[in-house]
């Protein structure tokens, strides 16, 4: 029995290969001259565009508009000119369109003293409505606009705030890095958050594989005397998973199909709180982010803070380039992250790392027929049954994978990485899911 | 479009274990064991061993050119074959093995789809048909240390209890008494080591134990089928297996059952076969119970002296009923504040 609290059911223990960057302190990153910046890096609507080929932008302008209340705007990285608008594909296999900005002129903060600004006498709207016009969205990959998620509804109030800082995707470090770096910006952050929601109590949740972090934090929060607990909690994958950090922290189950707000919770990622620092204190609005740069094929692994709209090629550059020929590049951690085919893919505001895994770090093996293991039940978080809803699946019984909890499924892959038979369950899963909606659309349409 | 990569839905790596390195694991798993089969009953027991896997090798790439595919190399009909052959015994007619391997596969296996479609042991399937078809030459059973030509045979451990109870005197105390009564006396360590009669790769208990605990810490097997099966085998055997000597409760001999007949060999390889084994940790436990209590009944009240192949036959069947109502705990089903009022 570990001392650390958990969530009860299910969660995998892959090895975590973090030692590869853990140690290594976050180091700017080059700069593309050409950045490539795609109008949505978030959940929610497309940004509008702003700007035209021929124009020229400062760093830090607006060049993409929040498209309704669920958007986040988009700011220049870089200063330049607008070489074209043009349509790329997202890691994600979405094709959005993206300003093609090429880098010229002057940089504003690059060599200046940063002037930041007391916040105690801001009202909450206006910290809000800063958030907002900052473009912030959550950055442990979901990339949810964070002004939605932190102004509650009318008769709702929030418990419980949990920093996320479990950071349970394998390689990953630069959560870690961060609450290290800059442990006493994301603490200013997290006040912040903590005036908008004015919670009955604050938590940060780290994983126990990050210890100099817990340690780093706790003596922050107790010279200051802040009303924050920092709670190490057991290694176990998907920790980070938003309703499995809820029910390790707070014993709390979030009902199907509900939000945490049910249970009195709302979450926030670690790197989420030092851009509120950021935007509302420095006045920056999200344009970089750092950038866990890992796996077999990097030669010399970083931690990057990187400009959105730098290509993957540039980082990688910066890491000495490949010791080998990579078989996968993936944009996020090996577990929930996706492949790119194309190394001039830009980082976005959600990138938390670029992988370049070796054939023999994926393991990857024919797939065979379902031996009746188990394994992925006792591997999924979210106490379903994957092989027995695949199956569903593979028959076309929509209603009765709906049925069996299709759409309590988490993506968190823990299925497919335990399954000998190299079934690809999460893969089956997304499919299914997408027959559904459209299932109940067409329903809805009736 | 320039840089080569593979695309793929997450997660983007996996656990090192797969279908056909699992198979292979149990097989070397099993290696030992065979080993010792062959050195204390000869060369006759080798031939056995690799006739077995060389009719269920090629019954699997047979079928498998009907569905046109090779799964030869995933090693589940290399396991199969090489459990028949360790439930053979070693001057068993080789026809009888080529039967009991086809049957195993073609019959138990192929019909049911393959790989994970069938719903019960095949090696145990194999074993237990040509058991039943063949019955004398599956009881003849090669002393050890007998690697000769002329092969002396004698009953096994379990085999003489069966026979001795139906005319024991009275002041026999348990089954090590009646064996030195029946003038086949063994010791435990005998057992233990496998210098008894037997099936070619049950004997060894020790060798079988050794490879079942790697099997245990790598997870390939799964401790709920291992414990609980054992687990209420020897606490019925101890809370009245003293019954048949007339004795009271709690005296009887755990210790020699444990050691006995195919038992280390069931519980720890054939009853943890994936395929045939409930989903959920809970029905593991159930289903390791079941085939703990049948091989109890078994061994005691049936008419031949091993239980375990039938035992865990039997199981399988419920594994289905079980699975259904072991179902994994949904997470989230508590109820919504509006539910609850």
């Amino acid at each position: 029995m570990s001392r650390f609290k958990t969530f009860p059911k299910g969660g995998i223990h892959p090895t975590d290969h973090k030692e590869a960057t853990c140690h290594k302190e976050i180091q700017n990153a080059s700069l593309s001259s050409i950045a490539v910046v795609p109008l949505s890096q978030h959940i929610g609507a497309p940004c509008e565009c702003l700007v035209k080929k021929g124009d020229t932008v400062e760093e830090e302008q607006i060049i993409g508009k929040a498209g309704g209340f669920v958007s986040a705007n988009i700011h220049s990285p870089v200063p330049g000119e607008v070489k074209e608008i043009k349509q790329i594909f997202l890691p994600n296999g979405i094709a959005v369109d993206a300003v093609v900005i090429e880098m010229q002129g002057e940089f504003k903060r690059l060599g200046k003293e940063e002037t930041s600004s007391d916040w105690s006498g801001m009202s909450n709207e206006e910290i809000s409505a800063k958030i907002s016009e900052m473009g912030i969205v959550g950055q442990g990959g979901a990339t949810f606009p964070t002004h939605v998620k932190l102004s509650l509804p009318k008769g709702k109030t929030c418990d419980t705030f949990i920093i996320n800082a479990v950071e349970c995707e394998p390689y990953l470090t630069s959560d870690h890095r961060v609450m290290l770096e800059k442990g006493k910006e994301v603490l200013e952050g997290i006040r912040i958050i903590q005036r908008l929601l004015s919670p009955g109590k604050t938590v940060i949740g780290i994983e126990a594989n990050k210890m100099d972090a817990v340690e780093y934090l706790q003596s922050l929060v107790s010279s200051e005397g802040l009303d924050i607990d920092v709670m190490p909690l057991e290694v176990k994958y998907p920790q980070g998973a938003e309703k499995n950090l809820i029910k390790a922290v707070t014993g709390k189950e979030v009902p199907s199909g509900k939000l945490p707000l049910e249970v009195g919770v709302i979450n926030a990622n670690v790197g989420t709180c030092l851009s509120v620092y950021e935007a509302v204190v420095l006045n920056k609005p999200v344009i970089e982010r750092v950038v866990t740069v890992s796996g077999g094929a990097i030669k010399n692994p970083l931690n990057l803070k990187a400009r959105v709209g730098t290509s993957f090629r540039t980082l990688i550059e910066d890491c000495g380039g490949f010791s080998e020929e990579p078989v996968k590049v993936i944009a996020g951690g090996p577990m929930m992250g996706f492949t790119v085919y194309d190394l001039d893919t830009p980082v976005t505001k959600g990138t938390s790392g670029i992988l370049a895994l070796t054939a023999k770090e994926i393991k990857a093996a024919k797939p065979t027929n379902c031996l009746s293991c188990g394994r992925c039940i006792s591997a999924c978080p979210m106490g379903l049954n994957p092989t027995k809803i695949f199956k569903y699946i593979e028959f076309n019984l929509s209603d009765e994978a709906a049925a069996a909890g299709l759409m309590d499924c988490v993506e968190c892959g823990s299925c497919s990485f335990m399954c000998p038979a190299h079934i690809p369950l999460v893969q089956g899963f997304r499919g299914g899911k997408k027959v559904l909606r459209k299932n109940s659309m067409k329903k809805a349409g009736k | 479009m320039k840089d080569k990569l593979l695309i793929s839905s997450s997660p983007q790596f996996h656990h090192p274990q797969s279908t056909s390195s699992i198979m292979w694991t149990v097989s070397l798993c099993l290696l030992p064991a065979g080993v010792w089969g062959v050195y204390i009953f000869g060369l006759r027991a080798l031939l056995v061993t690799l006739t077995a896997i060389a009719a269920a090798v090629a019954t699997e790439a047979l079928l498998g050119r009907v569905k046109n595919e090779n799964t030869i190399a995933d090693g589940s009909a290399f396991l199969t074959g090489l459990l028949i052959g360790f439930n053979m015994p070693p001057a068993v007619p080789i026809y009888v093995v080529v039967v009991a391997s086809v049957f195993a596969i073609a019959v138990v296996k192929w019909t049911f789809g393959g790989l994970g479609g069938n719903w019960m042991n095949p090696a145990l399937a194999g074993r237990v048909f040509v058991f039943f078809s063949w019955t004398g030459g599956m009881t003849t059973w090669t002393l050890p240390g007998n690697g000769s030509a002329d092969t002396v045979t004698g009953p096994t451990p379990l085999g003489s209890i069966k026979a001795g109870l139906m005319s024991m005197s009275a002041d026999i105390q348990g089954p090590m008494d009646l064996l030195a009564a029946e003038g086949v006396p063994v010791s435990y360590m005998d057992l233990f080591l496998g210098r008894v009669p037997g099936s070619i790769g049950e004997v060894s208990a020790l060798l079988l134990i050794a490879g079942g605990l790697f099997l245990l810490i790598r997870k390939i097997a799964n401790w709920e089928i291992v414990v609980s099966y054992l687990g209420s085998f020897a606490l019925l055997v101890w809370l009245f297996g003293g019954f048949r000597y007339g004795q009271g409760l709690f005296s009887g001999d755990v210790l020699f059952h444990l050691l006995s007949g195919g038992l280390m060999l069931g519980a720890l390889f054939m009853a943890t076969d994936m395929v045939s084994s409930p989903l959920t940790s809970k029905g593991m436990l159930i289903y390791g119970a079941g085939c703990g209590f049948m091989t109890y009944l078994l061994r005691f009240f049936g008419s031949v002296p091993e239980g375990v192949s039938l035992a865990i036959i039997f199981m399988n069947i419920f594994v289905p009923l079980i699975n259904r109502a072991f179902q994994p705990e949904k997470f989230g089903l508590v109820k919504t504040e509006e539910e609850a009022k």
